[in-house]
């Protein structure tokens, strides 16, 4: 789950971290009222969408005046922002954070992310702030400095100590660098995030060092635990496709093409998908069902790939472990029918009473088309798109 | 032979009493040896009372004191899950099997973390796998046994019904499986492709090995680096995912590109820069395989 940069700096002002003073604003008065609240002379208006490389696509502005605070705000807030991570279309500003100016003296990085290699939490920092740190990675990996992190003894005095050191950190201000190292670790382990990321991190003329981004992302399976932040959770900022699957417990992703495909467990729907591609077709969606796929949650699937206008065919894989191919069959014939399904419909069953379910789709007198295998089965879903 | 599991394992339940572990237990002492192998379930609260005909402990270690059991399997809900690895771990146990989704990662991360500093031997593979089975002998975990044949064949995955397709594939072929074994689709686990690979390499009764892989983090790239050197028997291998969007979680934790890395044409390219044939068609995954055997 991801939320706001201005959530996240929230969630590091209670673990020590200093972020610059700001307020939230969901209209042009109340952003107004945060710049006169805060002060001046120099407000940054910075657009909050979930998406990074705000700054790039015009999402971040300095402001010298009340009315230029205004001006820009007016700006920003609702504008389609575009960015190299929210696709050709951008998102909608709906919030802005106000924030005062601050001095900068040097720009750097930090990220923390979970390593699977040592299967500990690693901090990654680097002299190279405010960059895209993948083009960091990419040319000069050397500038990249990493810890692991043991997690019986935390992020201690030394290896934050050092690695502030290494990017650059002046000796003075090292007892600052360390507390938000160590803050940010713990923010990082206490919320169970999954990304925690300051680009940049700044030193200040003064020798302070401040956040002046926060991105955190949580791991979903631990969000149990952390009703607050779940609160925070903003679903106009997620594909409403997804969020109306998660309702019925299916795993649901919506892609560029036009052949939707269902299928259970998510190896398996990846390896549909490619097949789909194999063949010359462009999958519509990933749609994993799990484990138990009822007449009810095959039609809310049908439903949720049938908002696709883009949607010319339907593949549905399934193989029969646990879930038996009978039982799904009866959900698909239900479902066709519940949706009056006008797409052609493919659908190949294996496993667990798969001539039973054949059977009942053969019986249905629905225009089901059966297959075997999964690449003919691709193959057909492809072939009865292009004809349409 | 086969690997990690055979008709001599003795195995406990941790989570016995719950639908699904009573489930999935009732079918695994279905299968083959399951009777006599299914030896104990656990649960604090119910030690003494029994599962249609299994006993249940209060905790692993009494379990394995009363029955000599050497293997678990895990059905317990994700909140309690890590706590119950660490509890067959802390027993001993020779391999433990945990089939829990959902598990917190800071959770992982602490029990591996233990699992090494108190220099474990016990084997952990999952979580949020089907389990391993060793056809027409043992099955422990949540895969129907009945597309399984006894075989030569190993195959190993991150995957559970893209494992059954391959398995079905080889069953179909008349290629059946010296052992089937599901890792699991979570960024933190246990044994990795690289740790199954040594053991059917060490397996006399293992010909050759299907290796599935899906996007998301290096263990298939590690584990072909590692076949390229030391693996003596043929490997075939497919990777889920070459049309998965970078930045999206597709289903599993652990199935996600993140920063460029962990693309499934990037573990291709060194799949096959390693010597491992693989293919674009997961259909014909047990037709290459077949290509391969001498």
């Amino acid at each position: 789950m991801k939320i706001h940069e201005y959530q996240g700096k929230e969630v590091f002002r209670r673990f020590g971290v200093p972020v610059p003073r700001g307020i939230p604003a969901f209209t042009v008065d109340e952003a107004v009222m945060a710049a006169q609240t805060l002060g001046g002379p120099v407000w940054v208006v910075k657009a909050q969408i979930h998406a990074g490389g705000r700054g790039k696509g015009g999402g971040v502005k300095l402001a010298r005046s009340i009315d230029e605070v205004k001006q820009r705000a007016s700006e920003i807030l609702g504008m389609q922002l575009v960015t190299h991570q929210t696709g050709p279309g951008g998102q909608k500003v709906r919030r802005l954070l106000i924030e005062e100016g601050a001095d900068i003296a040097k720009e750097l990085y930090v990220g923390m992310v979970v390593d699977r290699a040592t299967q500990r939490v690693t901090l990654m920092a680097s002299s190279e702030g405010g960059m895209d740190i993948e083009e960091v990675a990419a040319h000069t990996p050397e500038k990249i400095h990493k810890v692991h992190i043991d997690p019986a003894l935390g992020m201690t005095d030394h290896d934050a100590d050092d690695i502030a050191t290494k990017i650059g950190i002046p000796a003075a201000s090292i007892p600052e660098a360390r507390a938000v190292l160590q803050g940010l670790y713990k923010a990082f382990w206490e919320t169970d995030a999954s990304l925690a990321e300051i680009n940049p991190l700044i030193l200040t003329k003064s020798g302070r060092v401040i956040a002046l981004d926060a991105k955190l992302n949580f791991d979903s399976n631990a969000l149990f635990r952390h009703p607050d932040i779940v609160e925070l959770r903003d679903l106009d900022e997620e594909d409403p496709a997804e969020v109306e699957a998660s309702k019925f417990d299916l795993s649901y992703i919506q892609l560029d093409g036009n052949i939707g495909c269902l299928v259970n467990g998510a190896g398996l729907a990846m390896a549909t998908m490619d097949t789909i591609k194999l063949f010359g077709g462009e999958p519509a969606n990933f749609l994993d069902v799990g484990g138990g796929a009822t007449a009810e949650k095959v039609t809310e699937a049908f439903k949720l790939m049938l908002r696709n206008p883009e949607l010319k065919a339907i593949l549905v894989n399934i193989f029969g472990g646990i879930m038996k191919c009978d039982t799904i069959a009866e959900g698909v014939v239900a479902a066709s029918r519940a949706v009056h399904l006008k797409v052609p419909l493919v659908v190949r069953m294996k496993g667990t009473n798969e001539q039973l379910g054949k059977k009942i789709l053969a019986d249905s007198g629905l225009p089901i088309i059966s297959a075997d295998t999964m690449a003919e089965a691709a193959e057909k879903v492809v072939a009865a798109a292009k004809s349409r | 032979m086969s690997i990690l599991i055979n008709k001599n394992s003795r195995v406990i339940t941790q989570g016995i009493t719950g639908k699904t572990g009573q489930f999935h237990t009732r079918a695994c002492r279905e299968y083959a040896n399951g009777k006599a192998c299914f030896v104990a379930g656990v649960n604090p609260k119910k030690a003494g009372e029994d599962f249609e005909g299994v006993p249940i402990f209060a905790s692993v270690k009494d379990a394995k004191a009363q029955t000599g059991a050497n293997v678990s399997v895990i059905y317990v809900p994700p909140a309690g899950a890590a706590d119950a690895i660490w509890e067959a771990v802390d027993a001993d146990l020779d391999l433990v099997i945990c089939i829990t989704e959902g598990i917190p990662v800071r959770d992982m991360i602490v029990v591996r973390d233990k699992m090494r500093k108190h220099n474990k031997k016990t084997l952990l593979l999952g979580p949020n796998c089907p389990g391993t089975i060793t056809p027409e002998e043992i099955k422990i975990g949540i895969m129907p046994g009945h597309i399984h044949r006894k075989g030569r064949i190993g195959v190993v995955s991150r995957s559970g019904t893209l494992t059954y397709e391959a398995v079905a594939q080889l069953t179909d072929l008349g290629l059946g499986q010296s052992s089937a074994v599901g890792i699991g689709g979570d960024p933190v686990n246990g044994l990795k492709h690289i740790d199954i690979l040594k053991l059917f390499n060490d397996d006399p009764d293992t010909d050759a090995v299907v290796m599935i892989g899906e996007i998301g983090g290096t263990d298939e790239e590690i584990a072909a680096e590692w076949a390229k050197k030391h693996m003596k028997k043929p490997v075939v291998g497919f990777i889920a995912g070459v049309t998965a969007p970078p930045g999206k979680r597709m289903g599993h934790a652990g199935a996600i590109i993140s920063g460029g890395k962990g693309t499934a044409q990037e573990k291709l390219a060194v799949m096959e820069a390693c010597g491992i044939r693989t293919t674009k068609n997961p259909s014909e995954l047990g037709k290459l395989l077949k290509s391969v055997l001498k």
